[in-house]
């Protein structure tokens, strides 16, 4: 392990809670619904980081709690369920629905596992129910898809079958890609977790290996250990590096030697790294301050120092779990500073004072530090766009570029006015 | 329990937050989790604002709740008033802390701090954003002006001619993410300076707590946004003796009816009656003959209490529109709406549902759609014309230009706003009058885009049969031909009514005669 710095730190926070990651996990299971139940700060705080607005009738709701849930229990165990009985009959297309904890649900110990159950069986067939929670006191952002993954984990059957799995959320055609890649280096039994269709989840067993596309699935990978699943120790599929190091991890599970890999993804590299060069042009050098939101960002740090020469001031993450961050961490340069939890005023007191060139931070804290003169990017785009694999990375740089070249055009003055 | 698949408001501790953020010198702890500081992205993104909210989250976790959660307040609280040293703090609590009871208001009181509290209390599972805005700006008014209310005397609105100086009122209501608050407070200023009247104090949209000290200062209040101010002005009064106005200057009659309205409290003669007919452009503007074709255009109400009720008289007096709903989500203006829609003859739509909103407007089959964004997007759906007129707040309602609701300006913008997204009225006339030219193509309105039905479709769309099915009604062939004749934008409505009237007459099969018989029965 290089030597790094590690640091933790308690206070308030400028993050999103679980529950926003409905946002991307409704669009990749389209047969799922998902209620949260909880409080009008729920369904607003999911509307407002989703836009929701387009849609006629979007697959995730909340069953908002009022006063009279409150004074009794059992009152909100059949309120509950007069809202699933009306959902289901509104939209018999459903197949899977996720009662969502909250952090109101959470505090009057609302009991959603006894009430999945129930619902299991009187809907026996037709609709699936489960649970898990989304709260802010206990998960931040990203960690409510560790949360819905780990719920659906018993639901899965059991197979001896020799298989590659992917454990994350990734977009459909970066899935497809993967795949395309996998085949090509002679793995052919693929599969996916979560599936494009709730009710299609993968079998699996001890012969399953596992394969994480995302950093922040910390209790899903836990429950598949305990499934007999073997969990492929590698970098996450950021960027050349990571993504190169992690086909390879994978091809070595699966006996397949490094040099096929380089055979066939190399002609990828090197069509990547052509790419990257516009982007390591404007990056290069440029001081870098990650504030934490998704757990993405050691990773999102360690591709933007070592393929973009970015120089790294301070690398905040919600949470960090050494041991599945282990090869990341690796391949981060000496004394690189990581903070784990936050106190929004003193981390933003530490951006001041180190003048960085670049700031990865919420939505709410964007403008702000643009109206003092620093370039931001907003952290919610790196889990709504297409950014892994290699044919990703320059995508995935350009994020990064895309506000300071604007900066440049902005501040220069490249046309004489006659 | 509630099933909400989106709301036209949140939860009441944002009112409070748009209180905060929209003043000086205050700052507001929070106890809530970190979740809930999604909120700062409304003002950050949608209001693009380049500062913070003022608003310290106190962040219990699930690990804090066995543990001294009132000890987390007490930290963030200090820690607050050390570093941004606010002249007023408001402390409260989210949906989830109010379940934990730490009363943070109390706690902070027993910290001898030498500013003002303000302690809310915001009943999460009850109430809404705009009650919580409404309360938290009563309270802190309350809380800045209770110690004055002994030795003050009641405020007289004709002090002024005493003072020896011009009239000072204040304006109170505008907030952040309310509708266009930022450019109608100009346009108020500006009428009001015109009439020789002051502007005392703005509130609570840039004031600080000695701004708000200083409200005793004016002699009345104008109540510009009564969901936000109405209980403030009501407290003014009761304590101060301070009157204030009830009229909403939205629209041309009940801006001149605003003007004398407060000339009348002020007891100031009003001298330029005769030149405010012409203030605005949209008396000329509805007058022309390219309006024509506005008459009797049917409309579709929705939005706030406020903007609803203007919306609505602006429509039909103003505008001579056909007002076929209104309706809002706003329960504390629920009485008003209902009455404004009595005198329209329409039964009023009071609901937080967007569903039921997009239903009663698919029924109401309007022309043109004034509502929510949320409207906009159902109107979309339907192919019908939309103008936003209300809250909830998106981007694309904080314009960069000055685009008022209120007042002179206010009414030049309604009426653009409103009247473009219907087609231009000649442009309307030449469409109809060379509809039946080779070159003429049904579906090429800019304004409906991609969504307008084009005659193919509509006489094989799937609803048209499934109806037909179920009420064994047939168009013939020559009712088609007809049918096809009439211009699009009416032709859903004139496809309705023949059908309505088939059944009313017991006519199994609709041929162009059928169609006129229609015409004639229904107009």
């Amino acid at each position: 392990m290089s030597k790094v710095e590690f640091n933790k730190e308690n206070g308030p926070r400028e993050v999103f809670c679980g529950l926003t990651s409905i946002v991307w996990l409704h669009r990749r299971m389209p047969d799922a619904f998902f209620l949260v139940v909880g409080s009008r700060t729920c369904a607003h705080l999911i509307q407002s980081a989703a836009g929701v607005m387009i849609f006629a009738e979007p697959r995730f709701g909340t069953a908002i709690l009022e006063e009279k849930d409150l004074a009794g229990l059992a009152d909100a165990h059949e309120e509950l369920d007069r809202v699933v009985n009306d959902l289901i009959a509104r939209r018999p297309e459903i197949k899977t629905l996720f009662l969502v904890g909250s952090c109101p649900s959470e505090v009057i110990k609302l009991d959603l596992a006894t009430v999945a159950e129930k619902l299991n069986k009187r809907f026996l067939g037709q609709v699936r129910f489960v649970n898990y929670s989304g709260s802010g006191i206990e998960t931040t952002f990203t960690q409510g898809e560790d949360g819905a993954l780990k719920a659906l984990i018993p639901l899965m059957d059991s197979s001896d079958e020799e298989k590659l799995l992917l454990v994350g959320t990734l977009s459909n055609n970066v899935e497809d890609r993967f795949k395309k890649i996998f085949r090509n280096l002679g793995i052919s039994n693929i599969e996916s977790f979560p599936p494009r269709q709730s009710t299609e989840l993968p079998k699996i067993g001890k012969n399953t290996k596992v394969l994480l596309t995302q950093p922040y699935l910390s209790d899903t990978v836990r429950d598949l250990k305990h499934r007999g699943c073997e969990i492929i120790s590698a970098p996450f599929p950021l960027g050349i590096e990571g993504s190169t190091e992690w086909f390879i991890a994978a091809a070595k599970a699966f006996k397949i030697s490094e040099l096929k890999v380089h055979e066939i993804i190399s002609p990828l590299i090197n069509r990547a790294k052509l790419a990257l060069e516009s982007h390591k042009e404007i990056l290069k050098g440029k001081r870098l301050f990650l504030l934490p939101e998704s757990q993405l960002e050691i990773s999102l740090a360690r591709f933007l120092h070592n393929e973009c020469e970015m120089d790294l001031i301070e690398v905040g993450t919600p949470y960090l779990n050494k041991d599945l961050m282990k090869e990341e961490i690796n391949l981060l340069p000496d004394n690189t500073k990581i903070v784990e939890g936050q106190h929004v005023e003193k981390q933003l007191d530490r951006v001041r004072e180190s003048n960085p060139d670049l700031v990865v931070c919420g939505m709410g804290l964007a403008n702000p530090l643009e109206a003092e003169g620093i370039s931001t990017k907003w952290s919610i785009e790196m889990v709504f766009s297409p950014i892994h694999g290699i044919d990703q990375a320059a995508d995935l740089a350009g994020l990064f570029s895309r506000p300071l070249k604007r900066n440049q055009i902005l501040t220069s003055k490249t046309l004489v006015t006659h | 329990m509630e099933l909400t698949l989106w709301t036209y408001e949140g939860p009441p501790h944002v009112g409070a937050m748009r209180i905060a953020s929209s003043m000086k010198d205050i700052h507001y702890v929070l106890h809530a989790p970190q979740g809930d500081t999604y909120a700062d992205l409304l003002f950050t993104m949608i209001e693009r604002r380049g500062q913070r909210p003022p608003v310290t989250y106190t962040t219990f976790q699930a690990r804090d709740l066995g543990g001294d959660t009132a000890e987390l307040v007490k930290k963030n609280i200090k820690e607050a008033v050390e570093r941004f040293k606010p002249k007023t703090l408001l402390v409260g609590e989210s949906c989830t802390a109010e379940l934990i009871q730490d009363q943070p208001g109390a706690l902070a009181k027993g910290m001898g701090f030498d500013m003002p509290i303000v302690n809310l209390e915001l009943p999460a599972y009850s109430k809404k954003e705009n009650w919580g805005a409404s309360e938290t700006f009563y309270q802190l008014i309350r809380t800045l002006l209770k110690e004055k209310v002994s030795f003050s005397e009641k405020i007289s609105p004709l002090r002024w001619k005493e003072f020896g100086r011009r009239p000072k009122v204040n304006i109170l209501g505008p907030s952040l993410l309310g509708f266009r608050c930022r450019d109608d407070v100009i346009e108020i200023q500006r009428i009001l300076s015109e009439q020789g009247i002051d502007t005392n104090v703005v509130a609570p949209l840039g004031a600080s707590p000695d701004d708000i000290e200083r409200l005793i200062d004016a002699e009345i209040n104008i109540c510009l946004y009564p969901e936000i101010a109405e209980a403030s002005c009501e407290w003014l009064k009761r304590n101060f003796g301070m009157q204030y106005t009830s009229t909403i200057p939205i629209g041309i009659k009940n801006t001149i009816e605003f003007i004398n309205e407060v000339h009348k409290k002020l007891d100031l003669p009003l001298t330029n009656k005769k030149e405010l007919e012409n203030k605005s452009k949209l008396p000329w503007y509805s007058k022309s003959v390219d309006s024509n074709y506005l008459t009797g255009k049917r409309v579709f109400i929705f939005g706030d209490g406020t903007h609803a009720i203007a919306a609505a008289k602006i429509a039909k007096e103003e505008l001579g529109f056909e007002v076929v709903g209104l309706g809002t989500y706003s329960r504390e203006m629920a009485r008003q709406v209902r009455a404004t829609a009595k005198d329209l003859n329409v039964e009023a739509l009071i609901t937080n549902n967007y569903l039921e909103v997009e239903d009663a407007m698919k029924k109401a089959a309007p022309e043109l759609v004034l509502g929510t964004q949320m409207e906009r997007h159902s109107a979309k759906r339907l192919g019908i014309p939309c103008s936003v007129i209300s809250t909830p707040m998106h981007v694309q309602d904080v314009p960069a230009r000055y685009s008022p609701q209120m007042g002179w300006e206010g009414a030049n913008v309604i009426f653009d706003d409103w009247v473009h997204p219907l087609m231009m009225g000649l442009e309307e006339h030449l469409i109809d009058m060379f509809k039946h030219d080779f070159e003429f193509v049904d579906g090429h309105q800019s304004h409906l885009g991609h969504t307008a039905t084009n005659t193919k479709e509509f006489l094989n769309s799937d609803e048209k049969k499934e109806k037909n099915s179920k009420e064994g009604i047939i168009w013939t062939e020559s009712g088609r031909a007809e049918l096809i004749k009439v211009p699009f934008f009416v032709r859903g409505k004139v496809k309705t009514n023949t059908e309505k009237y088939a059944i009313l007459r017991g006519i199994p099969e609709i041929s162009d005669e059928t169609l006129y018989d229609a015409k004639a029965y229904f107009s």
